[in-house]
């Protein structure tokens, strides 16, 4: 038998010695996808380090608005929370449209943020894998990757981040606060997750052994005009195929502010900078939103099976900021599936 | 047991129903055994190849680790018909994911890390596991599953089809279905004193007994099988797959009781899946849609040890008139594991390539669907040339056209746009035989009052046991909370797997006929009071079975659907779906409303969502667990609506019922499909209707 020891984390220096010191060790927050990956032999700790008692389970304001979310909020408490519902419904919706109900009362935000890709050679250890086994090869460049990424790929990894709510955050500017070993920091989420480049094993530039203990939002008043758009092949319980986070400000006819986040569609929840500087300014009609999307998309490399994706993020990306511009989004945040 | 009368037709909840919500009901690694061993399968990860050596010597030191079998240690087997069985007997590998060797410990931690460390070298062969319409080694089997004719002839297609003022020739696509049990493929086997004890996730338990008696050359009456409750099989526990005889070698091997259950991901393959299946379809009309001429030739595949032939031009013998009409079956032998039964084989891949060529069809000649299909009715079976025992297609489109507001539709495709969306509507029809095959039953009066009935039925989550409840009750004209019924182990007077709809058809004759003889003996010799000793009679249906007149026997279905089509995304909703069937008496309403709209469901499931990804190198597929294999949820369907026609049947059989499992999947994808085709002018031929293949053809905005 594969044993592993179990420890329960009592504060987050402790967590980070113990994770430090043990070359496989793992933190554990709602297992939703670390177990699975331990019964596939994808991971095989040697020590587990349970967060979700440490005390980073609150979601408070912040003095100048914005709000700290700690990493063991449960991503059902984080969307149903009245402050995210009312200031950011992107986000709570970005967290409706993943998984399932059972699942979301587990999932934490941490968890959430460093969930693997769903990529299916990554899941069966009996086929060829760069993000399992550096060197071994890439399956899905050539094999079954409708799914995969069409931006900022590598011919050594072309897999997604699957996670819908780290969509909504990269859209909001979040900033993720980490305690390494060599102590606390903080990392914008843009540049929290890695391009695969060569080395998709590594995944985010936390150091490792590092702890995510909280992910905070600044203030966006006009993200009370917010949504989350995601495409998928069933109506529940499904990874996106293609998603959308979009906030916009509107200055009369123009643009003053957006964001634009897209989801399945790289190794990292995508920031749509083009796209948002080409919108910053202009008038909002359908046709500048189309252009924008296209200038985002100019460098998206489509691979044997996902060339859909570049239409259908084009659509969502209109289609979300039509719908905020004509205020024809529905008020409540849609029911999670 | 609630209700104390149970008449056949009234809705009756479960009897076994709180055991299994509750948890207490047995499954079949749940019995427990004294000093219980566990096992684990080792698969393949090549296609085809000979074993050249496997070293077992880590996974043996891992502490708990019993033994490691492979084709080198294993007990032999005597041959049985499907190769597919004879597990563990050669160094070779037919397709990826075989089981090469099986890991046994003390623990199911320790096995399954024991597996992870069984090393297997293997000398690989290229490997070919791509169906193709002209794959070199097509070949025509003598016969299609069970045992219809490979290929019919009636008339002369050539010359009617040329005749034909309209013409229609396409060619429609399915993937592999895997079918997806919530209870995987499970079994405990038992050894003592030269006997076999197995529980087994089995649809037939007396089958997988014989099997085992032959496999391991004992004799069946040594060997007892049960199968109590079983989480589901959709076909792929119909005949015994890889875990009886797995658990039975191994525990023979260290002489303990043995579990072993395989795991999601290992089904997907050595326990049988729906098969490809390349489908050209050629329909000869008259202007106003009149058959003329119907071809169906079917493409499927089989494996290099076993042959499985899909049946899937079988229907098109059935439904439709024409006086000029072929069929013909082509199977590849392919580097994969063996194709085998999932839910309606033959009729479901089928009607789904009959049924959207009739939708194009009635566009070719613009004609209303339901009328098209009305005009090509039969009352006679357009091959066999016999009367149906009753048919009534007809009055399920019509019945169905009714309750679905059919009749102000606008027959225009892609004309229907609301918003973002694009709404359609599709009708499909459906037939599938109605079987009673011969059983046997056990009908016991107690002193104490209570009546026992045995027969070796199985319920597989349908209801099978309260629906036969429900007619021992009635047939004996007591109390139901006086009447047990016992079912599922191979002990029990033997009768027909739960397979091909004929469970509530054939089970229920044999037990009406044990518990009327008894009833009869009762008052004919007891003056109507049971005797001391009580009173046991045991008949079979042997003898009415072989009577029963020459008639086409098949229900028949009519299904309906709503879809609409965003058009930024290409995602497909389905809003309602609404089907009617004739499926003669039906003994249980809420099970049989529940074994339809499953059927339905699992068609929309086939039409929008589920798809074997074959990665051909490999020779398998990719996608190989419920997050990665879509099934439809719930939310994938807004309304579901199941309905019957009142259908009156003695020539069917004796007590006018028609199986129900299976009708409500044959040609609910059509249904889809031509809905699909409704809402957006595109036609789909190939499944499943994905939002990146409706995007290719979506116009933009
Ligand atoms: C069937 C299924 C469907 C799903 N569908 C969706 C979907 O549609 N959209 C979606 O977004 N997600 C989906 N998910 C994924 C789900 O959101 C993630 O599994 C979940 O968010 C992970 O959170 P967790 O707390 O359970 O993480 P865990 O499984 O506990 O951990 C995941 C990873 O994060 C690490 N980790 C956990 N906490 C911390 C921390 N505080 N600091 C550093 N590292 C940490 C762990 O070591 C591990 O590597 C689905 C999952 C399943 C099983
Ligand atoms: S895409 Fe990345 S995760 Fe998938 S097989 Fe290639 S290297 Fe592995």
């Amino acid at each position: 038998m594969r044993t592993f020891r179990y420890e329960r984390g009592t504060d987050p220096g402790q967590a980070v010695t113990l994770v430090a010191g043990e070359p496989d060790a793992a933190y554990l927050g709602g297992g939703t996808n670390l177990v699975d990956l331990m019964k596939l032999g994808v991971a095989r700790p040697r020590l587990l380090v349970d967060v979700t008692r440490l005390p980073l389970d609150s979601v408070e304001p912040l003095p100048g608005g914005g709000l700290r979310i700690g990493a063991t909020v449960r991503n059902s408490d984080l969307a149903a929370h009245p402050t995210v519902r009312r200031d950011y419904p992107v986000l709570a919706r970005a967290l409706l449209a993943g998984a399932s109900g059972q699942l979301r009362n587990m999932a934490t935000v941490g968890g959430n943020l460093l969930q693997r890709t769903r990529c299916y050679y990554f899941q069966d250890v009996s086929r060829p894998c760069n993000k399992r086994e550096p060197g071994a090869g890439c399956s899905a460049l050539d094999g079954q990757n409708r799914d995969l990424a069409i931006l900022g790929w590598s011919p050594q990894c072309v897999a997604t981040h699957p996670s819908d709510m780290a969509v909504a955050l990269v859209a909001l500017d979040a900033v993720v606060e980490v305690l390494e070993p060599a102590g606390a920091r903080e990392i914008p989420l843009t540049e929290f997750h890695r391009l695969p480049g060569e080395r998709p094993d590594q995944e985010t530039t936390m150091e490792p052994g590092g702890l995510v203990t909280a992910v905070r939002i600044p203030a966006l008043p006009y993200a009370r005009r917010s949504t989350y758009r995601k495409a998928r092949d069933r109506a529940s319980f499904a990874f996106a195929a293609g998603s959308v986070a979009a906030a916009i400000d509107l200055d009369g006819p123009l643009v003053r502010e957006v964001r634009l986040g897209y989801g399945a569609v790289a190794h990292r929840p995508w920031r749509a900078r083009l796209a948002e500087e080409a919108l910053r300014g202009q008038p909002a009609t359908e046709e500048n939103f189309r252009l924008a999307a296209d200038e985002e998309l100019a460098a998206a490399r489509a691979l044997a099976h996902n060339a859909f994706k570049i239409p259908l993020i084009r659509n969502l990306t209109v289609r979300t900021l039509v719908e905020l511009t004509e205020g024809s989004v529905e008020p409540a945040a849609e029911r999670g599936r | 047991m609630s209700a104390p009368t149970a008449a056949v037709g009234r809705a009756q909840p479960r009897l076994e129903g709180r055991e299994k919500v509750t948890g207490t009901a047995r499954y079949a690694v749940e019995h427990p055994a004294d000093g219980l061993a566990y096992a684990w399968a080792v698969q393949a990860s090549v296609a085809k190849a000979r074993i050249v050596r496997v070293d077992d010597a880590v996974a043996l030191a891992e502490p708990g680790v019993l033994a490691v079998l492979t084709y080198a240690n294993a007990p032999r087997l005597a041959p049985v018909e499907s190769r597919e069985l004879l597990l563990l007997q050669q160094p070779r590998v037919h397709y990826r994911g075989e089981i090469v060797a099986l890991v046994v410990a003390e623990s199911l931690e320790a096995a399954r890390e024991g597996a992870l460390l069984v090393r297997v070298d293997y000398d690989t062969e290229p490997h070919s596991s791509v169906l193709t319409e002209r794959h070199p080694s097509l070949y025509k089997p003598d016969k299609v599953n069970p045992n219809f004719p490979t290929d019919t002839c009636v008339g002369d297609f050539d010359a009617g089809y040329e005749a034909a003022e309209v013409r229609l020739d396409q060619t429609y696509r399915t993937p592999a279905y895997h079918n997806n049990p919530m209870e995987p493929h499970a079994s405990t086997a038992h050894w003592w004193q030269g006997r076999l004890l197995v529980h087994d996730s089995s649809q037939g338990s007396g089958d997988v007994r014989d099997t085992l008696g032959r496999l391991f050359e004992v004799p069946a009456e040594s060997v007892r099988v049960t199968a109590e409750h079983v989480g589901g099989g959709f076909g792929s526990k119909g005949s015994p797959r890889c875990t009886p005889v797995l658990a039975a070698m191994a525990a023979r091997h260290v002489d303990r009781p043995v579990r072993l259950a395989l795991t999601r991901q290992q089904i997907f393959g050595p326990i049988g899946y729906r098969t490809p299946v390349i489908q050209r379809v050629r329909l000869g009309a008259d202007a106003d849609g009149r058959l003329a001429a119907i071809c169906h030739d079917a493409f499927s595949q089989t494996s290099t040890t076993t042959e499985f032939a899909e049946q899937t031009a079988v229907l098109t013998r059935a439904l439709y008139a024409a006086p000029h009409r072929r069929t013909t079956h082509r199977l590849a032998r392919l580097d994969v594991p063996t194709p085998s039964w999932m839910r309606a084989p033959g009729e479901c891949p089928g009607s789904f390539a009959l049924e959207s060529a009739m939708d194009e069809l009635a566009v070719a000649c613009g004609i209303d669907p339901i009328e098209l299909r009305i005009r090509n009715d039969t009352d006679r079976h357009p091959e066999d040339d016999l009367p149906f025992s009753s048919r009534n297609l007809v009055a399920c489109l019509r019945d169905g056209a009714r309750r679905f507001g059919w009749a102000d539709r606008d027959p225009a495709p892609g004309v229907r746009r609301q918003g973002r969306w694009l709404f359609g509507t599709g009708v499909a029809g459906a037939a599938y035989p109605a079987r009673s095959p011969v059983g046997s039953a056990r009908a016991e009066a107690r002193p104490d009052g209570t009546y026992q009935v045995g027969i070796n039925a199985t319920d597989i989550g349908t209801g099978a046991r309260t629906a036969l409840w429900q007619v021992a009750t009635e047939a004996l004209g007591v109390p139901g909370d006086r009447v047990r019924i016992s079912i599922g182990d191979s002990d029990l007077p033997p009768a027909y797997v739960a397979g091909g709809s004929t469970g509530t058809a054939g089970w229920s004759w044999a037990v009406d006929k044990a518990c009327r003889s008894l009833r009869r003996q009762l008052q004919e010799q007891y003056a109507g009071s049971v005797p001391p000793g009580g009173l046991s009679v045991f008949t079979d249906t042997a003898a009415e079975v072989a009577a029963l007149e020459k008639v086409a026997r098949y229900a028949f279905g009519a299904h309906f659907a709503q879809v609409r089509v965003d058009v930024d995304s290409g995602e497909v909703r389905v809003g309602r779906m609404l089907g009617v069937f004739a499926t003669g008496r039906v003994v249980n309403p809420s099970t049989a409303r529940s074994q339809l709209i499953g059927g339905m469901t699992m068609g929309l499931s086939m039409a929008l969502h589920e798809e074997g990804l074959l990665d051909h190198r490999f020779g398998d597929w990719v996608n190989r667990d419920l997050a990665t294999y879509h099934v439809s949820a719930c939310a994938d369907v807004e309304r579901i609506e199941a309905y019957w026609v009142a259908e009156d049947d003695d020539r069917v059989n004796p007590l006018g019922i028609k199986g129900l499992g299976e009708i409500g999947i044959v040609g609910s994808a059509a249904a889809v499909a031509n809905a699909v085709h409704h809402a957006t002018g595109i036609r789909f031929r190939t499944l499943p209707i994905q939002l990146d293949k409706l995007l290719q053809h979506l116009p933009a905005g």
